[in-house]
């Protein structure tokens, strides 16, 4: 957003906004059972500082609808006595909160350098051609968004891809990024390989 | 070296309490609790243990500085956002061994006089998560978390916090703010977290691995600790060994061996019909070290020697088919993208030195722009609240330092000099 006689001007990708506003969305309160369980990390932090509280209560309402809303932001702010710019200028900082509409299947390729090494760059090129959409979009059935991320730290098993912020794939080749799209159509969260640290498997 | 806090995690079940306390489980804490907290500090500065989270500061007198005569409540914060890239070793012992870093978290916590410990985990490592919530629970219900532990009258809490994706959060006073339910941003220095960190509490913000080293230290002496390595560097040490590698691996090792051996010897060498071309010895945010560097300890002052950090100890490793260029844009693209945007020399000069280090990867590149990544690099450098600026001018600087006639390269034809069969086709597009 800044100016220097030497760089690059471009309105279109660097001298522009980033910021988007929240949609409305539908309206929004906490399902019983997230509520209770909202209640009870409250009481982890000390009484006056509830707000300690705001990430895992973000967690909670893309749990419920899967991305953040205005009508979210504002409930969320109401429990946790924080304005709605207060809870939105948190939301916005963190990348795993979703802030519009993603698919069902959120796929995150770690792209950062041991990744990269690894041929990180072509299971991106891979899973683009595979869904059909860049990095950053949601397909038209709105069952996968595909997004690059930062470092997930397993650089040992790379490249690593996380989906829905929770269930990992290692060593992922893009030979097999067809199979794995597929896969996570069919199997959900059960198709994930899990952290090869876990050597007790069932 | 016997692996000290690696040793069982390839067995079955062994982040399981029962298993943990067939091993010396929670023996540390008791020796400690049976001690004044005085004197586990004084352990702890006699060790010699220096913090496994970057900086390599000393463990003991960290817990020394933080406040004693206060009406105020006292925390440990234990920095499990591990998002330094290259570095895994946190993951691993998280994972296989989530009891260690408990107990390392309650001795912390009466060394000081804390009465909870929140451990920042990073939200991408919510399996992780879920082994140390259901293993606390089974910490809690058999009396070694919470009220009265072990029957000595200590109470003390350990919460898990989970993050939601932010590199920064890594710096302890944006974990801190993070923690406070705000942006991962860091606060200007002093006060330090010692003097007023959570909740504006006096606080010790320790890495996993630090705290767990403490059981050990407090089962086999101080002196057992310093002999494991060099000269203040002592103890058990994990490597994260990523990159161009046959084995690539979370190694633990002392201190005294070599990059040479850590990465030959435990990793296995370089993949074959390969050589290598450059390592990052601490994470991404350090300066190269060169082939002919190898021959030096891994400790934190040998490499430091050399220029560079050991930082996290994450070495990543390059061979001659990686483009340098390509891999400081990659380095930047990840620092322009987690800067917290709280410091102008960053926020501006890390998407400066991404956009130029763009064109002239695309051969778009005129010979002027290598002078301007050193000179907005410098300028980033050393001007920023928290270590991140430096980290974030460290790839630009360090490649164009040693690996200037490949940028000339670049510029010269117009193109990538080093392409790779392992890189994405398409051309890389600043945004």
């Amino acid at each position: 957003m800044s100016f220097h006689p030497l760089m690059l001007y471009d309105p279109e990708r660097f001298q522009r906004s980033e910021r988007r506003l929240l949609e409305e969305g539908e309206p929004f309160t906490f399902a019983p059972e997230r509520r209770a369980a909202l209640d009870e990390l409250l009481t982890k932090y000390p009484p006056d500082r509830k707000r300690s509280a705001i990430l895992a209560a973000l967690y909670l309402v893309q749990e419920q609808q899967g991305y953040l809303t205005a009508n979210a932001v504002r409930h969320v702010g109401g429990i946790l006595e924080m304005t709605p710019a207060e809870v939105e200028d948190v939301a916005t900082y963190y990348v795993m909160f979703f802030k519009e509409k993603v698919g069902k299947h959120v796929v995150q390729v770690c792209r950062t350098l041991s990744c990269a090494l690894a041929g990180a760059e072509r299971v991106t090129e891979a899973l683009s051609h595979t869904l059909g959409i860049a990095p950053g979009e949601t397909d038209p059935s709105g069952m996968f968004t595909l997004l690059e991320f930062e470092c997930l730290g397993a650089c040992d098993r790379a490249p690593v891809v996380m989906v829905n912020n929770e269930d990992w794939h290692e060593r992922v080749r893009p030979e097999d990024c067809g199979r794995l799209v597929e896969d996570i159509r069919a199997r959900g969260p059960a198709a994930s390989s899990g952290c090869h640290l876990r050597i007790e498997r069932p | 070296m016997e692996p000290v806090l690696t040793r069982y995690i390839r067995e079955p079940n062994s982040y399981t309490l029962d298993f943990f306390l067939k091993h010396d489980g929670y023996n540390g804490l008791k020796a400690a609790l049976g001690m004044e907290p005085s004197a586990v500090i004084d352990l702890v500065k006699a060790s010699g243990l220096r913090g496994r989270g970057g900086a390599g500061f000393p463990t003991g007198l960290k817990w020394q500085f933080v406040l004693k005569d206060t009406p105020l409540p006292k925390y440990i914060c234990c920095n499990a956002d591990e998002s330094e890239p290259g570095t895994f070793k946190d993951h691993v012992l998280m994972e296989r061994n989530p009891h260690l870093l408990f107990e390392g978290c309650l001795i912390g916590c009466w060394a000081i006089g804390a009465k909870v410990a929140y451990i920042y985990i990073r939200g991408e490592f919510f399996h992780v998560q879920k082994v140390l919530e259901a293993e606390l629970a089974k910490a809690y219900a058999q009396g070694y978390v919470g009220k009265n532990i072990m029957g000595t009258g200590f109470d003390c809490d350990i919460v898990i916090h989970r993050g939601a994706g932010a590199y920064e959060a890594g710096e302890e006073t944006a974990l801190i703010e993070s923690l406070e339910g705000k942006r991962a941003q860091p606060r200007i220095k002093p006060p330090f977290p010692a003097v007023s960190g959570l909740y504006n509490c006096p606080t010790a913000v320790n890495n996993v691995e630090t705290l767990c080293n403490l059981p050990s230290i407090l089962l086999n002496g101080a002196e057992w600790f310093t002999s494991l390595g060099p000269e203040k560097n002592g103890g058990p040490k994990l490597f994260c060994v990523s990159g161009h590698v046959k084995k690539p691996g979370t190694y633990e090792a002392s201190m005294s061996t070599t990059l040479h051996e850590l990465i030959y010897g435990h990793a296995g060498g370089i993949r074959d019909g390969h050589q290598l071309k450059a390592i990052i010895p601490g994470g991404s945010s350090v300066p190269i070290l060169l082939p002919h560097e190898l021959e030096i300890p891994a400790s934190f002052d040998a490499v430091a020697q050399l220029g560079s950090m050991l930082g996290s100890a994450g070495i990543i490793v390059m061979d001659e088919t990686t483009c340098m260029v390509w891999a400081a844009r990659n380095l930047l693209y990840f620092y322009k993208h987690e800067s917290c945007g709280k410091c102008t020399p960053c926020r501006e000069g890390g998407d400066w030195l991404h956009r130029i280090l763009t064109k002239i990867e695309n051969g778009e590149g005129e010979m002027r722009d290598i002078d301007l990544l050193t000179s907005i690099g410098s300028n980033i450098a050393g001007k920023t609240l928290c270590a991140f600026g430096d980290a974030a001018a460290t790839p630009a600087l360090t490649t164009v330092k040693h690996f200037r006639p490949e940028f000339e390269a670049h510029v010269r034809e117009g193109r990538c000099t080093v392409p790779a069969d392992w890189r994405a086709a398409r051309t890389p597009v600043a945004h």
